[in-house]
């Protein structure tokens, strides 16, 4: 009955942003009075939504195994976190979670947006109708989540467990609320090319959006990162895996489009680059899902091959970026070009930064894509992995990197003083740290020790926009730049440490036996047979000392019987200085096991970076939102601004 | 800068920007992409020695030994047509069984093929596309030998 009921909701939520559409058009063709109905039932349509979302989760939560969608994929032995989690951890349910957010998104569009003119919103509420519609019919048509099954089976067949972890909880809503979220951006921008308000005005609608899905992009890429390096028991934090990079893309051309679309508010230029970044930026949001749905490239994401689903997804996103491009291809030449800058300043360095983001995007999407094309051409097969990106997109990332320490510091329109100067000390301070690197480690490969060399040049200069004033009276948003590009120069220097000082132990060992990695003296104690709710485990005792205070860690092999399968569940002591990654493989016939260490010093550094930078984005949106607040009054006066 | 100037800076920017992206990756995917081989592909000649590729198949029954280090193992993935000599060190992946499908990443050397990281199936539904077909085939060909 609940799954019925989800599936009602989901059909009358296709029924309404079929009606939102037309009304949309009807309205931008005549002059009829819609924008209060167009709300309400953007509203309603993201009410209906989560109807179906929640129904869905009920019916995980109780195991209804005459759903085929738990049947296949949940078990009623698993633990109650889960069998909610499970909902999503799907194809259908991850589908039903995008479609979700899709249209909560146009609902709060419709609710909060007061920045926005009348005839851009209803166009933008459109757009968002338009966008929700075709992923309601690939739902309804390809992806039912709630098909019934009949007779209902007496088990469920299980979830994949690697994903039943609390890192499958969070990490792929996160994921999709940043992915999702720059629909609005998308639909703001389709909606001010359809009726030609590209300004400073539509810039400042669409900038709270586009930060708080970046925020959340930055989130989940940390931690999806980070539930990698301790799942996968590779001790790696980034494998260029297809399924990262579809959630990359989406990040870089966001991040150009937060710099451009700042570009667009302050100053009214960029009108033209800026709508192609918030169409791109969507749009890399369906290529992932493209890529991660249709299982179209080799990863240790995609879960099933079924070209059905992938070609309708390819249609989609042919549909929506064509009409996307086709629209700016059309409007975008009308557009007044905004304020003029000169050659050396704020916009220039924006420019730039958008330059640099683009070409890195690029070269991520060419590399991710260009097995497809290849197979497509020759047939032949081939896999694009670490040593093209790194090697690629690396070099350029740091160059960038270089320049957020410069971009800061000049001036809108024009800057006259000379802004180097200032970055005196930054530079010392990265000079330095080349000299100890070459000091201490002549040895290192080159992209480590530039890597090393910037971070700690940017962590100086990314500071200087609060020096020369007093730091607490400085808006919110220059402390949250100012923390997002101090995030980038710690993420910068735990890159680089853990490439260039890990250090890694395999062997086979005894219990009584001792191992040594980095300063570490590692002793095998006992390994002993576990049992958890739905597994098995042979658990190693680990003693590890550097000659004080001993730790214990305690990895495991696990075995799970629904379905057969078994992981590896590393075991990591983290200290100030780095982590200690243990991992046990399997035994051998004289009663060793395989035990695999690694010391990676301040790797963690890594993904408080990352954090950092999320950080520095909520910073920035609540200096925003709090600005407007209290500005909210007289917002009239800030379109003659 | 007059506006107009202005955007025809940033429009020829743009294209540079897209061209760059372009030729960089042409260049880096020229001699950084790793093919992805089977066995008889591999018997065949078609792998150039010493360069990254990917080997894909299902590791041969009772083919998996030991090495006296412990971490060590050799095997043979075979695609029913040819068969390829892996040598890999470390800790065999989730579902690394012989009888079931894995691709090594690694490079070829003197026949032997020397895998750096071993991804195997992980779980009973996940399968590379590329050995979904392979196994498709190989069900076709033994079809067709009956």
């Amino acid at each position: 009955m609940i799954a019925e009921a989800g599936l009602a909701a989901l059909w009358l939520a296709a029924g309404l942003a079929l009606y939102q559409f037309v009304l949309m058009i009807l309205s931008l063709r005549g002059s009829i009075e819609v924008s209060r109905t167009m709300r309400a039932i953007a509203v309603v349509q993201g009410a209906l939504t989560l109807i179906a979302f929640a129904a869905l989760i009920v019916v995980f939560a109780r195991t209804d195994l005459s759903v085929a969608l738990v049947a296949e994929n949940s078990h009623s032995a698993k633990p109650f976190l889960y069998k909610v989690a499970g909902a999503w951890g799907n194809h259908e349910g991850s589908m039903l979670m995008w479609v979700t957010i899709l249209s909560v998104a146009g609902a709060f569009l419709a609710l909060f947006s007061r920045r926005t003119s009348e005839r851009t919103l209803i166009a933008g509420l459109g757009a968002q109708a338009a966008l929700a519609l075709g992923f309601y019919a690939f739902l309804l048509v390809a992806s039912n989540p709630f098909a019934r099954l009949n007779p209902a089976p007496l088990e469920g067949a299980g979830l994949n467990p690697l994903l039943q972890d609390p890192g499958l909880a969070f990490h792929p809503p996160t994921l999709y609320v940043g992915y999702v979220g720059l629909s609005i951006a998308f639909s703001l921008a389709v909606g001010a090319l359809l009726t030609g308000e590209v300004d400073s005005r539509l810039a400042r609608a669409m900038r709270p959006w586009v930060l708080g899905a970046w925020i959340f992009l930055t989130l989940g890429i940390t931690a999806g990162s980070y539930w990698a390096y301790y799942e996968l028991g590779w001790g790696g934090y980034w494998f260029w895996d297809p399924v990262e990079n579809a959630s990359l893309m989406p990040w870089l051309a966001a991040t150009a489009l937060l710099h451009s679309v700042g570009v667009l508010a302050a100053r009214g230029a960029l009108k033209a680059w800026t709508m192609m970044l918030a169409v791109i930026a969507f749009s890399m949001s369906m290529v992932g899902t493209f890529l991660v749905r249709s299982g179209i490239l080799t990863s240790v994401h995609a879960f099933a091959i079924d070209p059905e689903r992938g070609a309708f997804l390819l249609v989609l996103l042919a549909i929506y970026v064509g009409a996307a491009f086709a629209l700016f291809a059309w409007r975008g030449a009308s557009l007044k070009e905004g304020a003029p800058f000169e050659l050396i300043s704020r916009e220039t360095g924006l420019v730039i930064n958008n330059l640099l983001l683009s070409v890195v995007l690029g070269i991520v999407f060419l590399g991710t894509l260009y097995p497809l094309f290849v197979e497509a051409l020759s047939g032949e097969k081939l896999s694009v992995g670490a040593p093209y990106f790194n090697a690629v997109a690396g070099p350029l990332a740091l160059i960038l990197a270089v320049l957020v320490g410069i971009g800061p510091l000049l001036a809108w329109r024009r800057e006259r003083r000379p802004v180097l100067k200032r970055l005196r000390i930054p530079a010392l301070i990265g000079g330095t740290a080349l000299a100890i690197t070459i000091i201490i480690a002549p040895e290192m490969t080159i992209l480590p020790r530039l890597g090393l060399t910037v971070a700690a040049y940017l962590a100086a200069a990314s500071i200087l926009p609060l020096t020369g004033r007093n730091p607490l009276r400085a808006p919110l948003a220059t402390w949250g730049m100012v923390v997002s590009h101090f995030g980038i120069a710690v993420a910068l220097a735990g890159m680089g440490a853990n490439a260039a000082f890990t250090s890694e132990r395999l062997a086979i060992v005894k219990p009584g036996d001792t191992l040594s990695v980095g300063p570490w003296l590692v002793q095998l104690q006992q390994v002993t047979p576990m049992a958890g709710k739905n597994w098995t485990a042979m658990e190693a005792e680990l003693l590890a000392s550097r000659g004080h205070g001993p730790v214990t860690l305690k990895p495991q092999t696990r075995y799970f019987s629904d379905p057969p399968t078994d992981t590896n569940e590393a075991a990591i002591e983290t200290f100030w200085n780095g982590q200690l990654y243990s991992v046990i493989g399997k035994p051998d016939q004289s009663g060793g096991w395989q035990v695999r260490l690694w010391w990676k010093p301040f790797v963690t550094l890594i993904w408080a970076g990352g954090a950092l930078i999320a950080i520095g984005g909520a910073l920035a949106l609540l200096g925003r939102v709090w600005r407007r607040r209290r500005r909210r009054p007289d917002w009239r006066r800030e379109r003659y601004a | 800068m007059k506006p107009k100037n202005q955007r025809l800076v940033l429009v020829s920017a743009a294209l540079v920007a897209v061209l760059a992206a372009v030729l960089l990756a042409m260049w880096g995917l020229r001699d950084r992409a790793s093919y992805f081989y089977t066995p008889a592909d591999i018997a065949g000649g078609k792998a150039v020695h010493g360069r990254a590729v990917r080997l894909g198949g299902m590791v041969e029954r009772g083919s998996v030994r030991h090495l006296a280090d412990g971490v060590t193992i050799r095997f043979v993935v075979t695609d029913g047509k040819a068969s390829t000599p892996v040598v890999y060190r470390g800790i065999t992946p989730d579902l690394f069984r012989e009888g079931s499908g894995a691709v090594a990443e690694g490079r070829l050397q003197g026949g032997t093929f020397i895998a750096d990281t071993i991804l195997a199936k992980h779980d009973e539904r996940y399968m590379p596309p590329e050995l979904g077909n392979l196994a498709a085939e190989h069900k076709a060909g033994k079809t067709l030998q009956k």
